[in-house]
């Protein structure tokens, strides 16, 4: 990677980022809406700057839920997919049930979880796993189930194991899968932070940006509550070009290398 | 049927190949009166092999030649293992497939690739790795020892693949068209390389190609297989000794044979 293709890179969508910002401050100014249905980006701004250290303490919160979240629903996720793919009583029962699982609006879950696990960061972690681990377990279950078979044929003459031909066959290569699956839960994992943090009781000051955009709102604070939401949207940003460096890290042969054609 | 763990694992015979007759049948191949079907897409049975019997005694490179789909992908998987004859039976030392596609492992580097049945074995990384390193060289990929796959030429991924059968230390080698990806002077190359590396260590070899001239060139013996369903028509014995050059007289009078036998006359 070179320096300068990277500022290449960011150009396009900054530049995109800067004429939608423009766009909107001027619809706003110019068309006469009321900044209670929608602030403009300068008073967003301003209430950013006002507001920051609260933010920022609220940011600190919900970076750690969803890392610690995305985690627990990566290592769940990819572990799921294992299972489903080596034991066929687990495919049968428990791969339905985890479809299913998709469709549960956690919020009913809320109370139960706080019942069980306290009014901490626990129950929170809970609900971001059971709506991140999903992606995971359907790429990786599909990386692993398109794994050639002339290649655990080939193994197989060596005389690998089960277990062999897939530490040394399958799981490598179902590598790329399960990461991609990773980036839809990265995704998915701001938005389900907010429906965490929404629907579960907390104590402490600090409860993170879902549920500071929820008081903002019925405050009538439209401009704070914007602010966070733009705090979420560059975290979504950074950890996903996070994600990416970690995948070419740990996956980089799957990758097409600089200069070759995408 | 299959002798159980016929052989040891690492078979470190060093000795003159046509003197040797110790070892018995148990390195050897015997196929004896094999049939064999497959279903294709639509489900129609489709005869691969009709009663094909061949030997490889314990040392000897037998090739079989043949048109593309007459069977010959097919033998060599019974011959491995990896499928059952429907009748007749299969006798055969433990063997290492090189199969058509090289197979490599994208996520390896060329050594990693070629120690792979090390590993499996058992060998930690470091020691497989100095083992190969000097047949790795010898093959010509030297400085590419940490290249992915992907950054290969294809004689090089061949090369790889093959080294890795030779890792896997079967007494039987199955080579299905080992050189067919490679251009015609590196295939020369390595024809030569195999005939000099079976000369110092010999193995059992049931070398599968449609190139008539090379299964004359690697053979002791050639078996010509007909068009599917598979069987073989011919068996010629080679008797010439090594190093075989392509011009020779009888190199090409035993290719005329073949072709013959194949029902193709050569139209030089």
């Amino acid at each position: 990677m070179i320096r300068g293709s990277r500022m290449a890179n960011a150009l396009p969508p900054l530049m995109l980022f800067v004429a939608a910002i423009g766009a909107w401050e001027l619809y706003v100014d110019l068309g006469g809406v009321d900044p209670v249905l929608l602030p403009a980006p300068h008073e967003v701004a301003t209430a950013a700057w006002s507001e920051a250290g609260v933010l920022w303490h609220n940011t600190l919160v919900t970076v750690k839920e969803v890392a610690l979240g995305l985690l627990l629903a990566v290592a769940a996720g990819f572990a799921l997919a294992i299972a489903v793919h080596l034991w066929r009583p687990v495919r049968r029962s428990v791969y339905p049930l985890a479809v299913g699982s998709q469709a549960l609006p956690f919020v009913v879950l809320a109370p139960v979880l706080a019942f069980w696990l306290g009014f901490g960061i626990l129950p929170k972690l809970v609900v971001i796993g059971l709506i991140c681990f999903f992606p995971v377990t359907v790429t990786t279950v599909d990386g692993l189930n398109a794994v050639d078979p002339d290649r655990v044929k080939l193994l197989r003459t060596f005389d690998a194991s089960r277990w062999q031909a897939f530490r040394f066959g399958e799981l490598p290569a179902a590598l790329p899968a399960a990461l991609s699956g990773a980036r839809i839960a990265l995704v998915v994992a701001w938005i389900s932070a907010f429906i965490a943090e929404t629907s579960s009781p907390t104590v402490g000051p600090y409860a993170g940006l879902g549920r500071q955009i929820m008081t903002d709102l019925s405050i009538v604070d439209p401009a704070g509550a914007a602010a966070a939401t733009a705090v979420l949207f560059f975290c979504s940003i950074a950890f996903f070009h996070l994600l990416s460096i970690a995948e070419r890290r740990i996956a980089g042969w799957a990758q097409p290398r600089q200069g070759e054609s995408r | 049927m299959r002798p159980q763990a016929a052989g040891a694992r690492q078979s470190e015979s060093v000795g003159n190949r046509t003197a040797r007759t110790d070892g018995g049948e148990r390195e050897g191949v015997i196929v004896s009166g094999v049939s064999r079907h497959f279903t294709d897409r639509r489900g129609n049975a489709v005869q691969a092999l009709h009663e094909v019997s061949l030997r490889a005694a314990p040392h000897e490179v037998l090739t079989v030649v043949g048109p593309s789909g007459c069977g010959k992908t097919t033998l060599l998987e019974l011959i491995c293992g990896l499928q059952s004859p429907d009748a007749g039976a299969v006798e055969a030392a433990p063997a290492a497939l090189m199969a058509q596609r090289d197979l490599l492992l994208p996520w390896r580097s060329a050594l990693d690739n070629a120690v792979l049945p090390l590993q499996i074995a058992g060998l930690p990384r470091k020691q497989a790795r100095a083992q190969a390193l000097p047949l790795f060289r010898e093959l010509g990929l030297e400085g590419f020892e940490n290249a992915r796959p992907s950054e290969l030429s294809g004689g090089m991924r061949q090369r790889v693949a093959f080294l890795r059968t030779l890792l896997a230390g079967k007494p039987v080698l199955c080579l299905d068209e080992p050189f067919g990806a490679l251009d015609a002077i590196t295939r020369m190359q390595m024809q030569s390389w195999l005939a000099a590396a079976l000369a110092r260590q010999p193995r059992t070899v049931v070398l599968v190609t449609h190139d008539v001239e090379e299964a004359v060139l690697l053979g002791d013996r050639v078996a010509v297989m007909s068009p599917r369903p598979g069987r073989v028509v011919q068996e010629l014995t080679i008797e010439m000794p090594r190093p075989r050059r392509r011009g020779e007289r009888e190199i090409a009078n035993l290719r005329e044979q073949a072709l013959r036998a194949l029902g193709a006359e050569d139209p030089q």
